[in-house]
């Protein structure tokens, strides 16, 4: 799907609305359009995938959770900071672990290597 | 300031930092504009900037759109940088590509060749990120350009794993955004041999892959079902250690399980008996896990193993071939219901509603009606609560029907907003679909009325009336029971059209008792009139006329209230009308006439529940709550109908009971024969079939009615058969004269459209029939005749068309016609079919002109004026002068000439 920029803005706002207002004891899914968004809150920063209704809730609430451990690890522990410093390196992590909307690689050794191995090239 | 790893551009630090120490919007605005000033100048400026300096200021400007600004330069300089050797320089230019430059950019071009050139470099790396760029852009531009070179990399042999699992994927992406412009190959057959890949990866990748293509074409990929059956049973069965670093938690490769569990589902159950066998096994040992202690206590572990177990029961659950595993899969989500985790509450209620649906797992299912109705009164998220209504409605059966409906009724009273439109639905449905005895769905539908008025639709209470015209056990109950409901000093609008329809049906059933005697419903009515709406109103007024016929008692007082100024002088014209029209009916006829035009209604054809198309219609789409798709559903067809002059035959049913009603029941169904507007529609009850034309034996009171109100001539002539063709037909076809192709005939039922080539003596003609209803067309027959000897001048052959038409669907015949020599009329054509068990006819003229036959001669101007010249008789030239009715436009005379074939 295209979306142009000031979709892509709503699109946000829109997300933000409808996922900050729900507490812990909610479920991580949440309906929206025609689609789900699957969720996880860590601290003050809530990580959202928006995925088909038929797809598998549970798989992709780990996936979250894996690139999580996955920029922990690469940023040492990570904090909010880190992710707004080094933007374009978080967008590196992601196409590692996620491509075309799927989960691409899953094993946190592999995509960690391969993230010191670039960020070792000039 | 956190450090910034590996290649830190410190100017770019530096300027996140000021960005965020700004105290205000307009301090950040400022220095946003002096920094984009400043690249500004930078990329304007003579000095040539090195590549480190163009990445930093391009990062930069990347930077400032992600806040939210307009960034409106710099793409150039982006795009050069993907010329660059050095990875971070190329990272950059590709990442401000794919996050800000649109498919249909001027640049997309030169990207397109810069990603060329790196793809068909021996640079993983640089390869990578360019297959990134595509994947993430995903344009036909870019579908068009590498759809060669990506299938290659996919499946040559020394493409390295990580590159061939992005080469996998952004396939994928281009194969969903432009599916025609990736030529299908020899790439094909081998792609389903990833599944055996040695490096998981390549596997989690190619599986994703893999399904898309499955579903376009599940035959041709066929041999993937037994490849993905292995490999998954090599996963599932082996220890955790076996698999090193894919172990998430414990669980062995947990994502990819899923992608192969869910890629099985393409698929029926496997034929290969061993096959089958091995696939039972690793679902069988995926249940039994479910069952064994925690490896850990984090929920990353439990959450891992639920996606691949709920995974493996939908797998079970769409096979459904399997009763043991069936019930096994119900037994485990059964103690997810109780489970303290939300999110497994919520899946196992989910998982459980369609194992509702199989025959083998439904009464497993319903042994967990307690905890599901506790669920509905206590879950605190309601997408929780909103499962437990689905898994309640698709448990439900004759055997549980009135204690689910009556829980559902009682949640309904405090449930939430957003669903409660959908319960209502539900709550009727089952209540129809289960019920034993009427008194019961009667009392439910009021029920709804009563707690959630305006939830409920039109669908819900026309079909109740519906219902009680059709049973006559329940009509006296129904009567007494909106009586005492109409009781209630507070009442929904909703309730006072069910009450105002059935009492006027009705009210004599219970008029015997004093305390519900004629003038007290009538006064109990009429108590609710001013503060209903003008729909309503139309609706009383119609409930009013009834009782005249009903009760000939209080035919005075209702008199005076068609004639208080209110009423007959309204500024409604629709309630205007009615008054006045219905006061002049009661006044002028005999007690017999009335008798016979206000005549009970007969039964109205048995259909599907409109309701349930209603929450089919609702359900797919999952639309959030909100008043906008209140859709236009049959319901308004009658009042439409009445200007499209279509002969539609009455049902059988009605006429056998007698001549006169089916007409008299339209005159009060048009009310209004003028306007015919939607919202007077007292017993449209949206039942297209109802006749809107009066027909034979109703000529007496149409008379009458015509001589009353002398602007309301429209019934005489509406919708009555004008020589054998359907209102309409003449004009339609004269329409063709000029065209080929165009819309001949269009009701709410039908569309009927047409399209046409003539070569010479030759043509054909081809008739779409588009069904434009939610149901299907039976027995549907289309006939030709030829009126006198046009079947020496025309050869007609017809291709046969199914007799079916489907709900939405389009049905194409072909007629061949030859012209054997000149002709003046046109074959007429005769489209029979039932709607509902309704015989419908409509006859046309099929659209065939003389004129199509004519062939352009071409001659030079010499020959021309030869033959010009010799027509010289009297009779070869013929003169007219009209005068224009509009206009000439050139440009329109051109294309009706050309229409004509004269051009």
């Amino acid at each position: 799907m295209h979306f142009g920029h000031d979709e892509k803005q709503k699109l946000i706002e829109e997300v933000h609305a409808v996922v900050t207002v729900r507490d812990a004891k909610h479920t991580n899914f949440v309906k929206f359009r025609n689609f789900k968004i699957v969720y996880r809150r860590y601290a003050g920063l809530y990580f959202c995938i928006c995925v088909d209704v038929s797809d598998n809730n549970l798989a992709y609430l780990e996936a979250i959770h894996n690139s999580i451990e996955v920029l922990n690890d690469y940023f040492h522990n990570v904090c909010e900071l880190d992710l707004i410093f080094n933007f374009h390196k978080v967008y590196s992590v992601v196409d590692e672990m996620f491509l075309a909307g799927e989960i691409r690689e899953t094993r946190q050794t592999k995509v960690l290597k391969q993230l010191l191995m670039l960020s070792s090239l000039e | 300031m956190p450090t910034v790893k590996g290649d830190g551009m410190r100017g770019l630090a530096v300027f996140i930092s000021d960005i965020r120490n700004c105290k205000s919007k307009e301090a950040e605005i400022k220095r946003i504009n002096k920094e984009l000033a400043n690249i500004r100048s930078k990329f304007k400026g003579d000095k040539t900037l090195d590549g480190y300096q163009k990445k930093k200021y391009v990062c930069k400007l990347l930077f400032i759109f992600l806040l939210g600004h307009d960034i409106d330069f710099g793409h150039m300089e982006a795009v050069n940088l993907l010329s660059s050797n050095r990875y971070t320089e190329k990272q950059i230019g590709y990442l401000f590509i794919s996050v800000l430059i649109g498919a249909n950019n001027d640049l997309m071009k030169l990207v397109i060749q810069a990603i060329r050139n790196d793809l068909a470099g021996r640079n993983p790396i640089h390869i990578t990120l360019a297959l990134q760029c595509v994947a993430n852009i995903g344009s036909r531009e870019m579908a068009e350009g590498l759809s060669v070179d990506i299938p290659k990399l996919l499946v040559s042999g020394d493409t390295i794993d990580s590159v061939k699992q992005s080469a996998a994927l952004t396939l994928l992406r281009l194969l969903r955004s432009s599916p025609d412009s990736i030529p299908m190959g020899e790439w094909m057959s081998r792609i389903i041999h990833l599944l055996n890949d040695q490096h998981m990866g390549v596997v989690t990748a190619a599986a994703s892959l893999i399904e898309n293509l499955v579903k376009k074409n599940p035959e041709e990929y066929k041999g993937c079902v037994s490849l993905a059956v292995s490999r998954l049973s090599r996963i599932v069965t082996s220890s955790y250690t076996d698999l090193q670093d894919y172990t998430y938690y414990f669980v062995p490769a947990p994502w990819l399980s899923v992608k192969l569990l869910r890629l099985l589902q393409n698929y029926p159950p496997p034929e290969d008996p061993a096959v089958k066998t091995r696939l039972s096994e690793c679902l069988e040992t995926i249940l039994n896990k479910a069952q064994e202690p925690p490896k850990s206590k984090k929920v990353q572990h439990s959450n891992a193993k639920n996606a691949v177990l709920f995974e493996a029961i939908n797998l079970i659950i769409h096979m459904d071939s399997d009763p043991n595993l069936l019930v096994r899969a119900c037994n485990q989500l059964g103690q997810f219901l109780q489970h303290r985790e939300t999110n497994l509450r919520y899946l196992a209620l989910e998982s459980m509603c369609l194992l509702a649906t199989s025959e083998f797992s439904h009464e497993a299912v319903k042994k967990h009606q307690e905890t599901v109705i506790t669920a509905l009164k206590t879950e605190r998220d309601v997408s929780v609560r909103q499962r437990a209504v689905d898994l309640l409605y698709a448990m439900c059966d004759r055997t549980n029907a009135e204690e689910i409906v009556g829980e559902m009724l009682e949640y309904l009273e405090s449930a939430d907003y957003s669903i409660r439109e959908e319960m209502v639905l539900k709550v009727a449905i089952l209540a129809e679909k289960y019920a034993v005895d009427y008194t019961w769905y009667v009392d439910v539908i009021l029920n709804l009325i009563r707690i959630a008025g305006d939830y409920v639709s039109e669908e819900v209470w026309y079909r109740v009336i519906q219902i009680v015209i059709n049973r006559d056990d329940v009509q006296g109950y129904a009567a007494k029971t909106v009586f005492e409901a109409l009781q209630a000093p507070a009442c929904h609008e909703n309730m006072v059209k069910v009450g105002g329809y059935i009492l006027g049906e009705f009210g004599n059933l219970i008029a015997g008792d004093p305390r519900s005697g004629s003038a007290v419903q009538f006064q109990l009515l009429h108590s609710k009139y001013h503060l209903c709406s003008p729909a309503t109103r139309g609706l009383l007024l119609s409930a009013y006329i009834k009782f005249i016929n009903l009760f000939p008692e209080i035919k005075h007082i209702i008199q005076d209230v068609l004639r208080s100024d209110n009423n007959m002088r309204n500024a409604d014209v629709e309630l205007q009308q009615r008054s006045i029209e219905y006061l002049q009916l009661s006044s002028i006829t005999t007690a017999d006439v009335l008798a016979t035009v206000l005549e009970e209604m007969p039964p109205f054809p048995e259909r599907e529940s409109s309701i349930l198309a209603k929450l089919k219609k609702k359900k797919p789409s999952s639309v959030p709550e909100g008043s906008e798709q209140k859709e236009t559903t049959a319901s308004k067809i009658p009042a439409v109908q009445m200007s499209n002059n279509v002969d539609i035959a009455p049902p059988t049913s009605i006429n056998l009971m007698s001549q006169g009603e089916s007409s008299t029941d339209d005159f009060v169904d048009q009310g209004s024969p003028q306007g015919g507007s939607a919202s007077v529609d007292l017993l449209g009850l949206g039942s297209p079939t109802q006749p809107t034309a009066p027909s034979v034996g109703s000529g007496g009171l149409l008379d009458m009615f015509d001589t009353l109100t002398s602007h309301s001539s429209a019934p005489a002539t509406n919708g009555i058969d004008l020589g054998g063709l359907s209102g309409g037909a003449e004009e339609a076809f004269r329409k063709f004269i000029c065209k080929n192709n165009g819309v001949l005939f269009e009701n709410d039922l039908l569309q009927i459209g047409v399209k046409s080539e003539y070569r010479e003596d030759l043509g054909r003609l081809w008739v779409f029939y588009g069904n434009k209803t939610t149901f299907q067309l039976n027995a549907f027959l289309v006939d030709v005749s030829t009126p006198g000897n046009l079947s020496e001048s025309l050869s007609i052959q017809q291709k046969p068309v199914g007799g079916e038409v489907e709900a939405g669907a389009q049905v194409k015949q072909q007629f061949n016609m030859a012209c054997v020599q000149e002709f003046a009329e046109a074959p007429v054509m005769t489209i029979q079919f039932l709607y509902s068990g309704a015989q419908q006819k409509i006859s046309l003229k099929l659209p065939v002109v003389l004129n199509k036959y004519i062939t352009p001669a071409e001659m030079d101007a010499n020959t021309f004026f030869t033959r010009w010249k010799a027509l010289n008789s009297p009779s070869q030239e013929c003169q007219q002068i009209i005068k224009a009715t509009s206009p000439i436009d050139h440009e329109q005379v051109k294309a009706k000439a050309s229409g004509y074939c004269v051009l």
